[in-house]
């Protein structure tokens, strides 16, 4: 590439340099400052060490808390492909109206706000909430069961919250595939399961991709809906950093936290997307 | 039509009916096969049974799932009880009239939307240009910055807010609703990045050259060809960055204080306090007040858009 060239493009990116300047301010320097933090010995910032990558790595609570953490994460993307594909599989295959219609049941939690789906929670799962009431009123149950506050009522909870994350990537990249493969396939006498493995899944990878990464990302970042579903016996990243924080003030010790945290989800992100890369060659990215 | 623009794409897809070819009969004049065929045709026939019971089924959980909090909490915040037994015993509208007596909440609310608003315009202005410049762009430059600008969806939100804070500490800059709209900004930006990028992608280049070369300012071109064509995915992607703002936790956790407490910590706080009810009725206007919303934007917004394309 010549420099004339170079400027071109450069010249042509220009409209996008105000935002890139409020990033590299805001967005960039917070976390250049983080790190610098997290390399703090002590709360009173005065020598300079690893001691709190050590603190982190030793103290016997921490790494388990970051383990729980992704766990929940992989769990709640489980969940949330398992319901999101039959979703779109119906959406991709049906007329006008059910396509409004399932557009809108996806797009009706996105409308209304995490808390108010949090609560929502907090009254289905609840002692007299509905769960409980139908499985006492059916005489499965001999006593109300303990859903809140547990973890499967916290991994299906999140899963709802975070299901149009993962749906809309989806349904975006079913509807790329090309309807004359899954005549060929359907020709050459594929039966559904076979269309569905050796067509659909490998060609709607970049969407599956994308929105199994947004999911992982916010479940594992879902502050309200951990502490209110999950109670204060389940401790997750979130809440560690924000106590660490707020409560104890230890800054350097919820910077070091921070780090790590953002780190795995970047490993992990990076990870998943350079094995999917391999495998989704020529197919039109999501 | 905005729904359609909030999800990024238009409808294309599989045709309803696929040309029926799999049925064994076709496949008849093969003569000595066709007793494999039949058998296998028999399985697969089951199979597809199955693959249609299992799809369907768990499509069909997946939408009463989709439905059922949000009606959950409707229903809720009509009870006219102290707990939040469901389905409500009794049923009364004393929780909304609660809420017109809650100054706290009320005081919240207006802060949420004061945040939404200004982070919304500002990403929506800042984001649009940004667009603009790099969704067509191959440029080593632009993927770079395309990044960027996605990377808060995907990095941890309460490690930005933390990271904020400690810069806003440093700086000895007193915490307002003008720092927490600068974190907002930051978040909510992905979500304009993602919407407009896709509607200048689908953008006829053509139209933008003819408008040039007709002799139209660039400025005139953008004001007049460009925007009114992307206007329904800046739309989109502003719709969806306000409710994001309105909603956004982490960053608000560690920039708001007394003066500044946004809605959804506000709501949070007391949940943890006690099952408060008035929290079904706040949740009932922002369900109804959404709604109402989208819908208005549909009829105002759906229409002129339309008329803009048609030209």
């Amino acid at each position: 590439m010549g420099l004339k060239d170079k400027f071109a493009s450069f010249r042509e990116t220009l409209p996008a340099m105000p935002l890139a300047a409020f990033f590299v301010a805001w967005f960039l320097a917070p976390f250049v400052l983080l790190l610098f933090i997290s390399l703090f010995d002590t709360p009173e910032f005065q020598s300079i060490g690893l001691r709190q990558y050590v603190k982190f790595a030793t103290d016997g609570f921490s790494t388990g808390v970051l383990w729980d953490t992704l766990v929940l994460g992989f769990a709640c993307t489980a969940v949330c492909l398992l319901l999101a594909y039959p979703l779109a599989i119906v959406y991709v295959e049906g007329g006008a109206q059910r396509r409004t219609l399932i557009l809108f049941l996806v797009m009706l939690p996105m409308l209304t706000s995490a808390v108010v789906r949090t609560f929502a929670w907090i009254v289905i799962l609840g002692r007299e909430g509905i769960v409980n009431n139908a499985m006492l009123a059916l005489g499965l149950w001999g006593q109300p069961g303990r859903l809140l506050y547990s973890w499967g009522g916290l991994v299906v909870a999140l899963a709802q919250i975070q299901l149009p994350l993962m749906a809309l990537p989806v349904i975006n990249s079913m509807l790329k595939v090309d309807p004359s493969l899954m005549d060929a396939a359907e020709g050459l006498g594929a039966g559904r399961w076979r269309r569905l493995w050796t067509v659909i899944v490998p060609l709607t990878l970049p969407g599956t991709v994308a929105g199994a990464l947004l999911v992982f990302a916010a479940s594992t970042t879902a502050f309200i809906t951990q502490s209110l579903v999950g109670g204060g016996r389940i401790i997750l990243m979130p809440l560690n950093i924000y106590q660490q924080a707020v409560g104890v003030q230890d800054w350097p010790f919820a910077a070091a936290l921070s780090i790590i945290f953002t780190l795995s989800i970047v490993a992990i992100t990076y990870l998943v997307n350079s094995v999917a890369r391999k495998r989704m060659r020529g197919i039109d990215a999501a | 039509m905005p729904l359609r623009a909030l999800a990024g794409r238009a409808d294309t897809g599989f045709p309803k009916g696929h040309a029926a070819t799999s049925e064994s009969g076709a496949l008849s004049t093969h003569g000595p096969r066709d007793a494999t065929v039949n058998s296998i045709g028999k399985r697969s026939r089951l199979g597809d049974l199955a693959y249609v019971g299992v799809i369907r089924g768990i499509a069909a959980f997946a939408m009463v799932l989709l439905l059922a909090p949000t009606v959950v909490v409707l229903i809720t915040s009509f009870t006219g009880e102290q707990t939040l037994k469901f389905p409500p015993p009794t049923w009364s509208l004393r929780w909304y009239g609660e809420l017109l007596h809650s100054g706290e909440l009320i005081d919240a609310a207006w802060t949420s939307l004061k945040i939404a608003f200004w982070a919304t315009l500002i990403c929506g202005v800042l984001g649009t240009a940004a667009a603009l410049g790099i969704a067509r762009s191959r440029s080593p430059l632009a993927r770079l910055l395309d990044s960027l600008f996605m990377s808060p969806m995907v990095l941890p939100a309460m490690a930005f807010g933390l990271a904020l804070l400690m810069v806003f500490s440093l700086l000895s800059v007193r915490l307002s609703i003008w720092t927490l709209t600068i974190g907002h900004v930051v978040i909510c930006t992905p979500f304009v990045i993602r919407m407009v990028s896709a509607a200048v992608q689908q953008l006829d280049v053509a139209l933008h050259d003819c408008s040039l070369s007709l002799g139209a300012s660039r400025f005139y071109t953008l004001r007049r060809v460009t925007l009114p064509l992307i206007g329904r995915g800046v739309f989109a992607g502003c719709f969806v960055a306000f409710l994001t703002s309105f909603d956004h936790v982490p960053v608000s956790l560690f920039l708001s204080d007394a003066r500044t407490e946004v809605l959804p910590i506000k709501l949070w706080q007391i949940l943890e306090a006690s099952l408060d009810v008035r929290v079904a009725a706040v949740s009932g206007v922002i369900v109804i007040v959404t709604l109402v919303g989208l819908i208005v934007a549909q009829r105002l917004f759906g229409r002129g858009v339309g008329v803009a394309e048609r030209r």
